[in-house]
C-alpha cells in the first residue's frame, strides 16, 4: 500500500480543479439560456406543430 | 492537453451519450467512462483520476437542480463526506501501489468486470420481472415523511445504536457510524474506480441509513461534488487528470444529460431498463475482451472491446431518444384529433 496521504495545497492542482468546476457552473447557466431560447423551437422542428408539450 | 480534433469529437460525442444516459436513469454511464479511457491505452492512474474529475463536474451540475427542488440532506452530506473522503483516499493509494507493481490496468478491468455484470444483471431481471425496482431520481410531489422505510433500515437503526445518533430529513434517526461505515465502503470504491458511487451509494442509503429516495438521489449528488472534487485533486496532483479528456466529455454530456432528464417526462423508464441492464451487462464483456486483448498484445480484440462499450451506450441512448420522440409525436397527434 502507498500509504494514505493528507492532500497538500498546490496552487497549480487547485486551479486545475477551479477550471472543471467553472466550466460545469458555466454550462449549467449557459445550456439552461439556451434551452429557454431555442427549445421549443428544437421540439416543434422534431415534433412539428407548436411545441409547447414539454 | 494536446487533444487531436478527432479525439475532441470522440469525446464530446460519448459525453453526450453518456449525459443522456445519465440525465433518464439519474446514475450510471459515468462508469463507462474510465474503461473506455483504459481501452484507448490511457494509463489507469489517468484514466481512473479523468474519469472522477467527469464524475465531479457532473455532480456539480446535477446537485445545482437538485437543490433548487430542496432534496439536499446537508447534514448527512456533512456526515458522508468524511467516511467518503477516507474511503477514496485508500482507493486511490492502492490504484497507485498496484500501478507500481504493474497490476492496476488488469485490476481494475476485473472490478468492472465484476460490477458491470453484477449491477447489469440484477436490473436485467428486475426489468424482465417486471420489477419496477428502480430509482425515481426526480421524485417530486410527495412529502418526505410518507416514504416508507425499507425492513433492511429498520433493522439496523434498532440494532446498531452506537452514540452518537442523528435525526435525519424524513425524520429518521440513525447512528453516525452506520452513515460512516456505508461512506467509506462507497468512498473506496469511488476511489479504486473513478466512479461516482451513486449507483452504489443510493441503494446503500435507502436500504441501510433508511433516508427518503429523493434525498438520498440530491444528498448523493452533493456528497460527490466533495468526494469528487477531493479525489480529482488528489489524482490531479499525481497528472492523473487530463483537462483535454474532461473538458469536451462535460461539454457534450451538460448537454446530454439536459436531453435526459427531459426525456423522464415522455417515456416510461422501465421500458428502457432492460436495454440499461443489457448495456451493463455488454459493457462488463467488452471490458473483459480489451483486456484479454491487452494480455495477448492483440490490438482488433481490444478495439472491439472499445468499438462494444461505446456501442451499448450509443444504442441505449439512441433508443431513449427515439422513443422519446415517438411518444411527443403521439401525443401530439391525439391532442390535435381531440382539438379537431
Amino acid at each position: 500500500m502507498a500509504g494514505l496521504e493528507i492532500p497538500a495545497w498546490d496552487p497549480q492542482t487547485a486551479l486545475l480543479i477551479g477550471t472543471i468546476l467553472l466550466e460545469a457552473i458555466v454550462l449549467y447557466a449557459g445550456y439552461a439560456g439556451l434551452e429557454r431560447i431555442l427549445g421549443p423551437h428544437v421540439l416543434r422542428l422534431v415534433v412539428g406543430g407548436t411545441g409547447s408539450g414539454q | 492537453m494536446d487533444v487531436e480534433p478527432e479525439m475532441l469529437a470522440l469525446f464530446v460525442g460519448f459525453g453526450l451519450v453518456v449525459g443522456v444516459l445519465f440525465g433518464f436513469f439519474g446514475m450510471g454511464g459515468s462508469f463507462l467512462v474510465t474503461p473506455a479511457l483504459l481501452m484507448l491505452d490511457y494509463e489507469p492512474s489517468v484514466a481512473v483520476g479523468s474519469g472522477m474529475a467527469f464524475v465531479f463536474g457532473t455532480a456539480v451540475i446535477a446537485t445545482l437542480k437538485h437543490h433548487d427542488l430542496g432534496q439536499v440532506d446537508y447534514k448527512l452530506g456533512a456526515i458522508m463526506i468524511t467516511g467518503t473522503t477516507m474511503g477514496i483516499e485508500a482507493g486511490r493509494a492502492s490504484v497507485y501501489y498496484l500501478e507500481s507493481i504493474g497490476l492496476a490496468g488488469a485490476l481494475i478491468s476485473v472490478a468492472y468486470v465484476v460490477l458491470l455484470g453484477g449491477v447489469g444483471a440484477m436490473v436485467t431481471r428486475d426489468a424482465l420481472q417486471g420489477d419496477s425496482g428502480g430509482i425515481d431520481h426526480e421524485a417530486t410531489g410527495k412529502r418526505l415523511d410518507e416514504y416508507e422505510i425499507p425492513e433492511t433500515a429498520k433493522k439496523i437503526q434498532r440494532t446498531i445504536r452506537i452514540p452518537p445518533m442523528v435525526t435525519l430529513r424524513g425524520d429518521v434517526r440513525v447512528s453516525v457510524w452506520v452513515i460512516t461505515a456505508v461512506a467509506f465502503a462507497t468512498g473506496l470504491l469511488s476511489g479504486f474506480l473513478g466512479v461516482g458511487g451513486g449507483f452504489i451509494r443510493m441503494p446503500a442509503m435507502i436500504y441501510a441509513i433508511g433516508v427518503p429516495v429523493p434525498v438520498a438521489v440530491g444528498t448523493d449528488l452533493f456528497e460527490i461534488v466533495f468526494s469528487g472534487g477531493l479525489g480529482s485533486y488528489l489524482y490531479g496532483q499525481g497528472g492523473g487528470v487530463d483537462l483535454g479528456i474532461v473538458v469536451p466529455l462535460l461539454f457534450g454530456s451538460a448537454l446530454g444529460a439536459r436531453v435526459g432528464s427531459a426525456a423522464t417526462a415522455v417515456v416510461d423508464a422501465d421500458g428502457i431498463k432492460i436495454y440499461f441492464g443489457g448495456m451493463l451487462l455488454v459493457g462488463a464483456i467488452a471490458v473483459g475482451i480489451g483486456e484479454i486483448g491487452t494480455y495477448l498484445g492483440s490490438p482488433t480484440l481490444e478495439l472491439i472491446g472499445l468499438v462494444l462499450v461505446i456501442g451499448a451506450a450509443v444504442v441505449v441512448a439512441a433508443a431513449i431518444l427515439y422513443t422519446s420522440v415517438v411518444s411527443l409525436r403521439t401525443t401530439r397527434s391525439h391532442q390535435t384529433a381531440t382539438a379537431d
